[in-house]
């Protein structure tokens, strides 16, 4: 049903349309006449920028004649989650955005319907944490961080994004690889990215983790000090990453596409495909590099074991600070 | 670059042809988007995104702020009108400017608040142009106890429109605190009384529980008490300010822009709180005749200053995002992300590498001010005339337009069900002489403080006195014990018995 928002976003889209679909027009005949993409966050998040990246490229290169949006947005993608499972089961010309946020809200939430009902089509990239400190802060390097840690981890106060979100699991990762609980951090959550990094820039909290680019450029202007990312390797070459000062913990953000449930093999090796396109075109390394999106290319059977593997390393540690 | 020079340099490039255009259909935009309930700012911002695909960074800038500032214009009207907020800072100015519409007085109410709204912005920009990095320093020094603190003042500045008898205000005040409960807690992201619904995790939206009280609430309201028989017109009344209406408005809009820019700047402070302040500083400081139409007739005064403090706030939500970065609302947030999209990073820095978009873009809020209250003036008369629709079709528009709005956010069935039932509670509520603004404050308070209290604590270590030894929030918690004692023990000290002659 067309919605006002839908034919907001249709009018407002014109301008970009325009010249979108004559380049289409000389391409070769389009792999899907037309994809419903479904973003369980608001306009203007990651998971909305990586769909609309998706359409931009996809449609410019021919592989998908039409695009067709809807935002369902609230608590980590919990609320438009059930909503892509039920109204799109089994139809072949749907993709959802979700990542990793997903993977601890249904387990925070415990709602009933969980990423494990959706199929896994591609994961397209994702974001190192930082581990912060204010600029004013006494605490020079990370292993300063973790002799505080070590000693009373209470005392210091971490801010981040939601409670059980990846930020929280980083903090309960570094606090088990310590030999210390998880449960014994002091985490305090706040709403989005400008009141955390507001607490950080003020020295209210002791230390701060968040996606890189949040802080990259509180960073770059000397306000907060990076201690650590928490990729597998360095994101930026003057940060060191948590696993060669020591502590074995690997935790980023991906964000990836998911079809609908109860689809046909050979529709989902068609999305599969399509996917695989996409992320072959130069057009799509260009959107990466613009973006500052690190590619964490996997499809199919690998991406499920991956998703599945995450799925379990994040119950642990939410089990463990009692969140799930 | 020096502020005068930077606004110079802004000036020229804000002054073209073709930016002139782009604030004009900002401000166009802006206005129709804050009328509308449901659709705000933030969501319009986002839907626009893509013309930074094609415009230049400066032309869409511009377009971004006109319909910023717009927004907020726009939004007092429907308050006025037809008592349904469009966004949470214009609630507070349903209370008075729904009561001056009832009594004829639609025209005063509207033309102050479009005036105010222009003082009150033009204050924002300046603080914006020449105050900015000072404030926002002097900001990112309040931590959450400070909020805490300031969230307690404003329990107790509610007091004021808790109505004639205290306990069925506090009773509406604690329906809104357990409304607040719904949804995830941030804490500790567990569900709360969310009845295994996934629409109820991410809580229940404020405006819907505003208009669903305010205009459905009232709408059932007539409808069961059956007046339509007759088919009466509301009073009309004259549409100029009067020079007593002007006298009475000139104190609330400057102290409202005073309140409410520190607000806007604070990264955790909002457009909510100056507003509550600034409707309790007038209705102690009216003087005694005026004091008589708060809460009845309807006084200028209330709507003329929070509708103030709610514009220069969100002049200073500006503040934080172009000084160091940070998304401290829903718009700003969109804002920031259009940036990237330019390949600009908003930072500390923004200011001396982008120091001609940031300068221009100030510049034309200062020009997307005048053009809106040029745009907005003349229509006051327009709108007014909509209460000459006879009742029943007027509610009956009302109902529809709610509907709409509310469907409008988030495009789900169950806002439906909740606007029209807590439609039926405001119903009741009205029938047995509940307030319903208690609601929606506490909904508003309630949990803003559970989460700066907690926040506190957690850093605190659980330390309670953290509260009291922090100076800056002790000075605000004296405040709040000022703001509750000092009226009552000056009202016992007028009323105290004096000795007769002899």
């Amino acid at each position: 049903m067309p919605d006002r928002r839908a034919l907001l976003t249709g009018t407002a889209g014109l301008l970009a349309a325009g010249l979108t679909q004559a380049r289409a027009q000389t391409a070769a005949q389009p792999r899907l006449g037309s994809l419903y993409m479904f973003i369980p966050a608001g306009p203007g998040g990651g998971w909305d920028g990586l769909g609309r990246a998706i359409e931009q490229v996809a449609r410019q290169a021919g592989l998908v004649a039409n695009f067709q949006f809807e935002n369902v947005g609230g608590a980590g993608g919990t609320v438009g989650l059930p909503r892509f499972v039920s109204q799109r089961r089994g139809r072949p010309d749907a993709l959802m955005v979700a990542g990793s946020i997903m993977v601890g809200a249904t387990l925070t939430n415990r709602t009933p319907v969980g990423i494990k009902d959706v199929t896994p089509i591609a994961r397209l990239t994702e974001e190192a944490g930082v581990v912060v400190v204010p600029a004013s802060s006494d605490i020079r390097d990370l292993k300063g961080l973790l002799d505080a840690l070590r000693a009373n981890p209470g005392a210091v106060a971490v801010a981040g994004g939601s409670a059980g979100g990846t930020d929280h699991i980083t903090l309960g990762l570094i606090l088990k690889s310590l030999g210390r609980s998880a449960k014994e951090g002091s985490y305090v959550a706040f709403a989005g990215g400008g009141p955390a990094q507001a607490a950080i820039l003020g020295a209210q909290v002791k230390a701060g983790i968040s996606g890189l680019s949040e802080f990259a450029e509180q960073i770059k202007a000397g306000r907060m000090r990076a201690l650590a990312t928490t990729g597998e390797t360095r994101t930026d070459p003057a940060i060191p990453t948590l696993k060669e000062s020591g502590v074995d913990v690997v935790m980023t953000n991906w964000r990836g596409v998911f079809a609908p449930p109860g689809i046909r093999p050979d529709a989902r090796e068609k999305l599969v495909a399509l996917m695989i396109e996409l992320h072959a075109l130069p057009a799509w390394q260009e959107m990466l590099k613009t973006r500052d999106w690190q590619d964490a290319f996997l499809t199919g059977d690998a991406f499920t074991a991956f998703l599945a593997q995450d799925q379990v390393k994040t119950e642990a540690v939410l089990k463990e600070i009692g969140l799930a | 670059m020096d502020p005068i020079a930077g606004l110079q340099l802004g000036f020229s490039h804000a002054l073209t042809a073709t930016n002139l255009g782009w604030a004009l259909l900002g401000c166009f935009l802006g206005t129709a988007v804050g009328v509308l309930p449901g659709i705000g700012p933030a969501l319009t911002i986002a839907l626009l995104l893509p013309v930074t695909f094609q415009v230049e960074a400066t032309g869409a800038f511009i377009l971004f702020c006109g319909i910023f500032y717009g927004a907020m214009y726009g939004g007092s009207t429907t308050s006025i009108l037809l008592n349904t907020p469009g966004e949470s800072g214009s609630i507070i100015t349903a209370l008075e400017g729904a009561k001056m519409a009832r009594s004829g007085r639609a025209g005063p109410a509207l033309a102050t608040a479009a005036i105010g709204s222009f003082i009150a912005g033009t204050i924002g920009t300046l603080g914006i142009s020449f105050l900015g990095p000072i404030v926002v320093e002097l900001a990112l020094k309040l931590g959450p106890a400070e909020y805490f603190s300031l969230m307690l003042l404003c329990f107790v500045t509610v007091s004021a429109v808790l109505g004639g008898s205290a306990l069925r205000g506090l009773t509406s005040l604690f329906l809104g605190l357990l409304l607040g409960l719904i949804g995830i807690d941030l804490q500790t992201g567990q569900p709360r009384m969310t009845l295994g619904v996934p629409e109820l995790l991410d809580g229940v939206n404020v405006v819907l529980v505003a208009v669903a009280l305010f205009a459905v609430g009232e709408t059932l309201f007539l409808a069961w008490r059956h007046v339509e028989g007759s088919r009466q017109v509301r009073a009309v009344g004259r549409i100029m300010m009067s020079r007593a209406d002007w006298r009475r408005s000139l104190g609330p809009w400057f102290r409202g822009s005073l309140l409410g820019f520190p607000f806007g700047v604070m990264p955790a402070g909002g457009t909510e709180m100056p507003t509550m302040l600034s409707y309790y500083t007038e209705r102690k400081l009216a003087p005694p005749e005026a004091q008589q139409e708060f809460g009845t007739t309807g006084a200028i005064e209330g709507v003329a200053g929070p509708e103030a403090a709610n514009n220069a706030a969100a002049a200073g939500v500006l503040v934080p995002m172009l000084t160091l970065g940070l998304p401290t609302s829903a718009t700003a947030a969109i804002m920031l992300s259009a940036f990237q999209s330019y390949g600009i990073n908003p930072g500390p820095l923004l200011f001396e590498q982008q120091g001609a978009l940031v300068w221009t873009l100030i510049a034309s809020l200062y020009v997307a001010n005048v053009m809106l209250v040029v745009l907005n003036l003349p229509l006051v008369g327009l709108w007014a005339r909509i209460l000459k629709i006879p009742q029943p079709q007027l509610y009956a528009g009302i109902l529809v337009f709610a509907t709409i709005g509310t469907y409008g956010i988030s495009n789900s069935v169950t806002d439906l069900v909740l606007l029209y039932g807590i439609g039926v509670i405001g119903m009741f509520m009205r029938r047995f002489d509940f307030p319903t603004a208690p609601v929606v404050i506490g909904m508003i308070l309630g949990p803003m403080a559970e989460q700066a209290m907690r926040q506190a604590l957690t850093i605190s270590q659980g330390d309670w006195t953290t509260f009291v030894t922090r100076p800056v929030s002790l000075a605000i918690l004296l405040l709040a014990v000022a703001a509750l004692a000092v009226p009552r023990i000056y009202g016992a000290w007028m009323r105290r018995p004096v000795p007769g002659p002899g």
